[in-house]
């Protein structure tokens, strides 16, 4: 009995540190809520946010609650953190196989690549690609069409979409007076936020693809030469699939990281959740409430990620016994 | 010819790869020919304003004059003028005590590299402050640019590492509370931004006070850094102590060294040795991400930087200003990493 | 009897860095023939196979297979990789794929079998080499031996002109040793071109045609196995031999 105590006093006294100072926190957080005049609770979702919202995958005017902005941005951050997770996987293995390339001047610029990339802070990054994309390109007049339908003005990117309407056509953007109609117009804030993501994760991305493929043992690369294959079935076939087990963990590692990146939007003016939860307090004044919200997401979408991670570390192992 | 041989082997080995080196080679040459032209051929290196320094240039070189005005600003942001060479000093102590915790001899002597360590702290606190010694006193706000960027990351992580430790530790424990608490902690910092967090000290702490009581808004932002990276730093640690072999537990556990005896003198330097390679990956990680601090409005060294683009003199050096920023952070970030790579070399990993 | 060698090395020359692995070394082997090369560690033996199907590449001097030399030019490289089949220390069977799957890789991919085909070259192999039943399953699942034997049939899939055997019974547990020595054993007596680095003096005695020995990077002596083993010439197959021998 005397042995079980010990073990649970200590426990039992950080827990109450804990809660005390938890309700301590609380009622002085009530106290200075009720004194400034700040309302508590969700109810502010309901009401009318009388912001507009620059660009966004739903329909949304300012006469909307801030719930439908808070959902508009949710479907931003999601949107940036797919799209990115994808071009920058697809960027990443192409940087980690030309590390290991046998031509020395495609190993050394993709070194150089990674290096410069890693070395230099992330939002620097994307305020380089915001200016460069808000200031660089001509106005839609004079844009520079880089293909057929593809149009780079200070607006934005300019592409032609597939559309439903009408029967089945592609709705090729056209200039009308001084803006392009028709199409979907990526604006410069998501164009760099977008490639400024992919350009930094691809970084990491490649290190960890290279680390992937040099930790399957020579021995299969060798078999596989005396055989007669050569370098590109080696590498799909023998080397890729072993190297896989290797590289998924730390590879969703950084889909997170890209994922809570993508908050930066903020700095640069993109409407995602972390932008618009910022107007909504500023604008309702309940920052515990928006502040609480937003975590709670970003920490759903990070839980989700994790438990994917360790359902398919699970069905690997199981598979190759 | 030894350079010919080279250059078949490693350049010219195959169709697809001469092909490469080929389109490479160009690529090359047409990036570094305009980056000569930008950055030297017409580059414009003194002038008295922007609008004279874009005139000169013709308008398409690097107008090197804006960073020669306002390289000062960007680096101390607007901290007095005369009293810059107080930071400055704070920028070389800061370097000298992160370079001595390099030395592997001063690692077994934990109680001397503490006590430097806050003997340089203090120091560092008296310069930039002043209000001792004769120095006029200089408020937090007007603590900018690069002093700004290594104190967060430098204390951030120095404030953390008690906090990791008990997490780490907390996080192995057999007892269910600690465990629980240990991992929620960890668990929910992990899965969130730091803006977020940043968000959360600047803005939610003030109410979590009891009123009149106030905390400095770079204090806030400070210890924002320091609880985010606890969460970090104690996985890094964890790790170190899962790597030590069970036999070294029993050994301690032989011998009879109570829990807190064996884990400070047995377990724990051997941890945060093996810690070491990684938790400098996290320092550099955190000195990137001191931009983060504009969101609360401190004038970090890319804040200041961001300003002195906007300043109606000499408007849109953004690139010119960017790249001097890149540089700078390039610079301390990369002989970081070359440091990280050579300690796991040398640790054996 | 054909007049040009399975396997011709000239005066071939490799460095690691500082380390002068092969200092000189000329062999010729014949169709049909069986070499078994044999030294102390770091004498080269490894290296020198190696060198044949280009795990390595020699500095100086020749190498050719069948007539064909082998230069830097890729195809050449490819074509005597595929008429060589190679069976390593660590066996090196893609643990990601089944067995079967091991065998039929390069025959579809290299020599552009149909899968079927392949399948039944496969089967016939796996029988040669007695584990027929093992098709379905891992490498994991299977013992050392059975692996290496695994590796022998992978090998022979690609109906190679000549085998090279890198120390294959060296990471074997003892009791596994003899099921892969006698699937050599029979492979000899079919006739195939063999260069066996082994400590195996056992084998070397009943199936080789002669014994390579090495040392320092050189050939030091060269004869048929009752010869060498009876009476070695130089000193220092004698000092090898009696090591090996004794225990």
């Amino acid at each position: 009995m005397t042995a079980k105590l010990r073990l649970l006093i200590p426990q039992l006294l950080v827990l109450g540190g804990v809660i005390a100072l938890g309700a301590d926190l609380v009622h002085n957080t009530l106290a200075n809520l009720a004194r400034q005049g700040i309302a508590t609770g969700f109810g502010y979702l309901d009401r009318q946010a009388s912001f507009g919202i620059g660009e966004g995958l739903i329909a949304y005017s300012p006469a909307d609650t801030y719930g439908r902005a808070l959902l508009v941005g949710l479907l931003n951050t999601i949107e940036v953190a797919i799209l990115g997770c994808v071009l920058a996987t697809i960027l990443g293995v192409a940087v980690g196989i030309a590390r290991l390339a046998s031509n020395w001047l495609v190993r050394t610029l993709a070194g150089a690549y990674v290096e410069a990339v890693r070395n230099v802070p992330l939002l620097l990054q994307l305020f380089l690609w915001w200016n460069v994309f808000r200031i660089v390109p001509p106005p839609p007049r004079g844009a520079w069409r880089i293909l057929p339908g593809f149009f780079l003005s200070n607006r934005g990117l300019t592409i032609p979409l597939p559309s439903l309407a009408g029967g089945w056509h592609w709705d090729v953007p056209h200039l009308a007076g001084f803006n392009f109609v028709g199409g979907h117009t990526m604006s410069p804030e998501f164009a760099a936020l977008l490639v400024g993501l992919v350009i930094y994760t691809a970084a990491f991305i490649g290190e960890i693809v290279r680390a992937g493929i040099a930790g399957v043992p020579r021995g299969q690369s060798e078999a596989a030469m005396s055989l007669g294959l050569k370098p590109w079935p080696i590498l799909a076939l023998v080397i890729l699939p072993q190297a896989r087990r290797i590289i998924i963990p730390p590879l969703i590692g950084e889909y997170l990281a890209l994922t809570k990146n993508s908050s930066l939007a903020v700095a640069i003016g993109f409407p995602d959740l972390m932008s618009i939860t910022n107007t909504t307090l500023n604008q309702t004044g309940q920052a515990i409430e928006a502040i609480a919200l937003m975590m709670a997401v970003y920490l759903g979408l990070s839980l989700t990620t994790s438990l994917a991670l360790n359902l398919y570390n699970a069905r690997i192992a199981a598979r190759e016994r | 010819m030894p350079a010919l041989v080279w250059m078949r082997r490693n350049l010219f080995n195959g169709i697809a790869s001469s092909l490469a080196t080929l389109v490479a080679l160009y690529l090359l040459l047409r990036g570094l020919w305009a980056v000569l032209r930008w950055g030297v051929l017409d580059a414009v290196w003194s002038a008295p304003d922007g609008r004279t320094c874009r005139a000169l240039g013709g308008g398409d070189g690097a107008c090197w004059a804006f960073i020669g005005h306002w390289y000062r600003f960007i680096i101390f942001g607007r901290y007095p003028y005369a009293e810059q060479w107080r930071p400055a000093l704070v920028i070389v102590l800061f370097m000298a005590l992160v370079l001595a915790s390099c030395d592997p001899r001063l690692w077994r002597r934990g109680a001397l590299l503490g006590a430097i360590w806050v003997a340089g702290l203090a120091l560092c606190f008296a310069l930039m402050h002043g209000g001792v010694a004769g120095l006029p006193v200089v408020t937090t706000d007007l603590w900018n640019g690069l002093p700004l960027t290594l104190m967060l990351a430098v204390l951030g992580l120095v404030f953390a590492f008690p906090l990791a430790v008990l997490l780490a530790l907390g996080r192995r424990s057999h007892l269910p509370i600690m465990r629980a608490l240990s991992v929620g902690y960890i668990e929910l910092v992990r899965g969130v931004p730091l803006i977020t967090v940043l968000f959360m000290a600047s803005v939610m702490l003030p109410l979590f006070l009891p009123a009149g009581v106030n905390i400095d808004n770079l204090a806030r932002a400070q210890a924002a850094l320091a609880f985010f990276y606890a969460a970090y730093l104690a996985e890094v640690i964890r790790g170190g102590l899962q790597a030590i072999p069970r036999g070294q537990y029993e050994a301690a556990d032989a011998l009879g060294l109570s829990y807190w005896q064996k884990t400070g003198r047995v377990i724990l330097p051997q941890a945060l040795t093996i810690a070491i390679p990684p938790l400098v990956n996290i320092f550099i990680a955190a000195f990137k991400d001191t931009t983060l601090v504009t969101i609360v409005g401190l004038l970090d060294l890319l804040t200041t930087a961001g300003n002195a683009i906007t300043d109606p003199q000499w408007r849109g050096f953004y690139v010119e200003a960017y790249t001097f920023v890149a540089a700078i952070y390039f610079v301390f970030c990369f002989f970081m990493s070359r440091y990280s790579r050579s300690l796991e070399r040398s640790l054996g990993r | 009897m054909s007049e040009v060698p399975m396997i011709a090395l000239d005066r071939v020359e490799k460095r690691f860095g500082a380390f002068h692995a092969l200092k000189g070394v000329s062999l010729s082997v014949a169709r049909g023939e069986k070499v078994v090369i044999c030294g102390p560690s770091g004498s080269g033996k490894s290296t020198v196979i190696r060198c044949v199907n280009r795990l390595e590449r020699h500095d100086a001097g020749r190498i050719a297979v069948d007539g064909r030399e082998l230069t830097d030019d890729p195809k050449q490289i490819e074509a005597v990789r595929r008429e060589i089949g190679m069976v390593a220390q660590q066996f090196n069977l893609f643990p990601h794929l089944t067995v079967m799957q091991n065998l039929t890789l390069a025959p579809v991919r290299v020599r552009g079998m149909k899968p079927a085909e392949a399948e039944a070259l496969a089967l016939h192999f796996l029988e040669r080499v007695h584990i027929p039943e093992q098709a379905a399953k891992y490498p994991g699942q299977l013992s050392g031996g059975q692996q290496q034997r695994v590796a022998i049939a992978r090998a022979l899939a690609m109906r190679p002109k000549a085998m090279l055997f890198d120390e294959p019974t060296s990471a074997l547990d003892p009791e596994m040793i003899k099921e892969v020595l006698d699937v050599m054993v029979s492979l000899a007596e079919e006739g195939m071109t063999m260069i066996v680095v082994t400590h195996e003096m056992g084998f070397a005695r009943r199936v080789a045609d002669r014994i390579v020995f090495m040392d320092a990077g050189q050939i030091v002596e060269e004869s048929p196995p009752a010869e060498f083993f009876s009476a070695p010439k130089s000193e220092r197959a004698q000092l090898f031999l009696s090591r090996i021998l004794g225990h």
